[in-house]
């Protein structure tokens, strides 16, 4: 069924028509081209497709978009400012946090939550709030240490 | 060789669009009107297909096609991302097809749909009726290749291939004979999976002018493009092979999974684009795994601890087609005979089998994580047995600079390794803890381990290396790199662009790297894979990047009235040799190249580079574990990777290699596995949950050291390294238990489950 729904997508509001079985991983990509959503296993094992909403990181592939009316939903696409990498964007790029960048923004939207509760963390926190993510490539090190650096 | 940004921590290219979502990977991208593929997969593990019923699927709303093996027309093909080979004898084995009517594991290709959506698409797939015929499986390759086993391949005997050789003066049992302690024993490792993050990927169209075009997610475009030609026996000019950026392969990639059914898709719809994506269920089961192998080791040693005679017979655990064929296994036979070679004598012999597990391929370290599990837990459990430190047994045998493999002419010109031990020993504090650790009791027990490997950089000369780059210079004096080499998230877009601006003498930030690879655009490369695109394509990029050098040079003399060789270019300028003198930018010798009226002759080079030379890359890791015996945990305390892998290129890209190696090791220690029903052959565990992949809570702090020199042999003094990390961190946490404990373990994975069954059989339960 066809349902109307309105939210906020990266500061803009936005009402459509969603079928009541679409994820939000799937109108986030199909009808917003938010590509940095991404798809590793469509059942929320793997943190990928993770975007914030209403300041919580939540996997949008097991979320669906009905949901999300009257919600605010950001991704990484909307958090460069004034043209300027956030904090925690550069921080992952400074560290060598990246690298084939599958899970990078999954791994951003935790990591940004963290940011914005204004307060310092210890490693073990940060490390449990990173671990609903997965990555193959890097180890996770770099990443933490980015996310630390990104705190600071 | 002195470098100016070779070796220098440069931003990598790709990271600023990787962390705003601007990086394009293949599922983003697809085309308007492109229809939905899927596959129907097998739900029996070994059989024949009696008859198949797709009335109902094709008769479904917005589905467009079903596709069968009996309705469809391809050419058996060899899957391997290999070179091609001319000699017909060393080509890879042609047992795949499209889609089968004789299922060979559970998650073979049986049909598709193809559909105006997804949902169709997947409802069609449950609409099609099969009817099998049912015969016996093997999950175990000593098992499919008994004599009398039911063939999964007509005619092979379950024989993927067989390799056997000799070396030394006299006889294996007469060098054993000779032996003063003789030690014999069993190893073994499971079938692991890549689990790169973004699953198998593709889609296909053609273009107006009759091209098919194939969008993918792979490592190996130019070899994408040639084997589809012989599978649709179609020109290879016809046939244009797209790579966005990618999620990461490991060797997954490395082979062609997706690509020919999804071209015979496109060319079914009249070439309407078709797309194709795996769920991760898929992706586990149905692509391609790393080989599991049973290893019977036998070794014969003087009461000193020199090893005289080595044995060693493998059996490899291929799956249900070739694949790469026999050459992982086949590659293990190097790699055991030289880190430590025996004095008198060696004998090896291996076997790849067919069994009905899904297919065995490359997978990062292409063997060498296996057999270096068996023979460096193989050498801990000697020096148990002679009493002796397990370094100094290795240091009494391994390998030494001046050394020159037998088997493949190739001389050992750099060799890290005694730094490797020494630094290794300092780190954990060797010689303190292996005697603090030597008798203890109790629950909790902890222990140090260390393991070596070597590593061959490239796969010269068992198959031709061969890399191109070229070189196109813009009106700015900035660069376009394009290369057939591929960036798959390892960072060799950003290594490739610090080599061409060394060597051409600008800075970074005027090398371009088009990161898509497009055959349409790019010059041949074979891709990316044992870990030879630094090394191979790397001497490419050196050899366009002094052309584009000299012409720059020539050009600037004419312009400036200055003897070429009193010039030189360094960032971006022109200087005088002798005192550094800036004398105008490239840009203005660049413009002149464009637009002189008398004289315009673009800047540009194109070239293709044989490597007939090769170097191996060594490394080690030393870790601290505590083992708790009751419930079969293992905790890492520290642990260390050390690599010689020559000129670090960029050490933050490196270090990164290393981390991500690391854990991939640590998972192939403690956690993964690929596991079967045993009574019907289904997967159990093909998903991110049951799958255990290390996370980030079970991921230790890992450390990473760089020693060594330059070696002589390569572009810019860099050995491999983007595959080496995976190898030695399973061995070091096992031998790490051994001393913890006194129990050999013999078998990957070490879970719970594992070292609780051995803890039992030792009586420490
Ligand atoms: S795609 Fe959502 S958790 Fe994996
Ligand atoms: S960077 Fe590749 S999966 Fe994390």
């Amino acid at each position: 069924m066809l349902r109307k729904i309105t939210m906020t997508i990266n500061g803009e509001k936005r009402t459509l028509e969603v079928d009541d079985r679409e994820s939000l991983l799937e109108v986030l990509r199909e009808r917003f081209s938010l590509f940095s959503v991404k798809q590793g296993c469509s059942v929320g094992e793997c943190g990928a497709c993770a975007v914030l909403i209403d300041g919580l990181s939540i996997n949008s592939c097991i979320y669906l978009a009905v949901w999300a009316d009257g919600r605010e939903i950001r991704t990484v696409e909307g958090f460069e400012q004034d043209g300027k990498l956030s904090v925690m964007q550069q921080a992952f790029v400074d560290e060598g946090a990246v690298q084939c960048g599958f899970c990078i923004p999954g791994f951003l939207i935790s990591a940004t939550e963290l940011m914005e509760k204004k307060r310092s963390f210890s490693r073990e926190e940060v490390r449990r709030a990173l671990s609903g993510h997965l990555c193959r490539c890097t180890g996770y090190q770099k990443i933490v240490e980015a996310t630390e650096k990104g705190l600071k | 060789m002195e470098f100016r940004i070779v070796g220098e921590n440069v931003p990598r290219k790709d990271a600023v669009a990787k962390v705003t979502g601007k990086a394009r990977y293949t599922r983003d991208m697809g085309m308007p009107n492109m229809l939905y593929g899927k596959v129907l997969r097998s739900s029996i593990t070994h059989g024949r297909i009696k008859s198949m019923d797709i009335h109902k699927a094709e008769s479904l709303k917005g589905v467009v096609k079903v596709l069968t093996p009996f309705n469809t027309k391809c050419h058996n093909f060899p899957t391997a991302g290999h070179p091609y080979n001319l000699d017909p004898n060393h080509q890879d084995i042609a047992d795949r097809n499209v889609l089968t009517d004789w299922v060979r594991f559970y998650g073979d290709e049986i049909a598709a749909v193809i559909a105006e959506d997804e949902f169709s698409a997947k409802k069609a797939l449950k609409m099609i009726d099969v009817v099998y015929e049912e015969l016996p499986f093997y999950l175990d390759p000593e098992e499919a290749l008994k004599e009398g086993a039911t063939e999964i391949h007509e005619g092979s005997k379950n024989v993927v291939g067989h390799n056997r050789f000799t070396l030394g003066d006299i006889d294996i049992e007469e060098a054993f004979d000779q032996a003063d302690f003789v030690y014999e024993e069993v190893l073994e490792v499971k079938p692991v999976q890549h689990c790169q993050m973004e699953n198998q990927v593709a889609y296909a169209y053609v273009e107006g002018n009759g091209r098919l075009v194939v969008v993918t997610s792979t490592q190996i475009p130019h070899i994408v493009r040639r084997i589809l030609s012989s599978a649709l026996n179609m020109p290879v000019g016809n046939i244009r092979v797209i790579k966005p950026i990618i999620g990461g392969g490991f060797g997954n990639k490395q082979d062609l999974v997706l690509e020919p059914l999804v071209a015979m898709m496109t060319l079914a719809v009249n070439g309407r684009p078709v797309l194709l994506d795996m769920e991760r269920e898929e992706c586990i089961t149905s692509t391609r795994t790393r080989h599991g192998a049973r290893f019977y080791m036998k070794t014969g040693l003087r009461k000193d601890g020199r090893i005289i005679a080595k044995q060693l017979k493998v059996y490899g655990n291929g799956g249900a087609y070739a694949a790469h064929g026999h050459a992982v296994i086949g590659k293990m036979g190097g790699d055991f005979y030289r880190l430590y070679p025996a004095e008198k004598a060696v004998e090896y012999e291996s076997y790849t089998a067919y069994t009905n597990c899904s297919v065995a391929g490359a997978m990062r370290a292409y063997g060498t994580p296996q057999i270096t599990f068996a023979f460096e837990a193989h050498m801990d459990n000697i020096a148990l047995e002679m009493d002796i430190d397990p370094l100094v047994l290795r240091e009494k045998n391994m390998v030494q600079k001046g050394f020159v493999d037998q088997l493949t002419g190739v001389p050992i010109l750099t060799c890290g390794l005694p730094e490797i031990i020494s630094k290794g020993k300092e780190y954990i504090d060797w010689d303190k803890k292996r005697k603090q650790y030597s008798a203890q009791t109790g629950d909790k027990r902890r222990g140090v381990g260390f393991a070596l490997f070597g590593y061959r950089t490239s796969t010269y000369p068992v198959c031709l290396e061969i890399g191109g780059a070229r070189i196109v210079m813009n009106q700015d004096g900035s660069v376009q790199l394009q290369m057939g080499a591929t960036e798959i998230g390892q960072g060799a877009a950003t290594v490739f662009s610090q080599m061409a601006a060394e060597t051409i003498g600008i800075p970074y930030e005027m090398v371009h790297f088009e990161e898509f690879t497009d055959t349409d655009v790019v010059p041949f490369d074979p891709g990316a894979y044992a870990s030879r695109q630094c090394y191979v394509s790397g001497k490419a990029v050196r050899k366009a990047a002094t052309e584009v050098r000299e012409k720059i040079l020539k050009r600037a003399s004419g312009m400036l009235k200055i003897q070429q060789f009193a010039l030189d270019v360094q960032d971006g300028n022109i200087i005088r040799a002798d005192n550094g003198e800036v004398l105008c930018h490239v840009g203005k010798i660049a413009l002149d190249a464009f637009y002189n009226r008398t004289d315009a002759d673009t800047i540009t080079a194109d070239v293709t580079e044989v490597s007939d030379t090769n170097c191996i890359a060594f490394g080690g890791c030393v870790a601290e574990v505590e083992v708790d015996i009751p419930t079969g945990r293992v905790e890492i305390m520290k642990v260390l990777n050390i690599h010689d892998s020559g000129k670090i290129i960029n050490p933050v890209l490196a270090e990164g290699q290393v981390h991500g190696g690391m854990s991939m090791g640590l998972g192939y220690a403690l956690s993964e596995v690929m596991l079967y029903n045993e009574k019907t052959g289904a997967p159990r565990n093909n998903n991110l949950l049951d799958y255990k992949l290390p996370t980030l809570m079970d991921t230790p702090r890992l450390d990473v050291l760089f020693v060594g020199e330059n070696d002589p042999t390569a572009p810019y003094g860099n050995k491999a390294l983007g595959e080496p990390p995976a190898v030695p961190s399973a061995p070091a946490i096992r031998n790490a238990i051994l001393h913890a404990t006194g129990v050999k373990v013999n078998k990957l994975p070490m879970n719970p489950q594992t070292l609780f069954e051995y803890f039992c059989a030792a009586g420490l339960i």
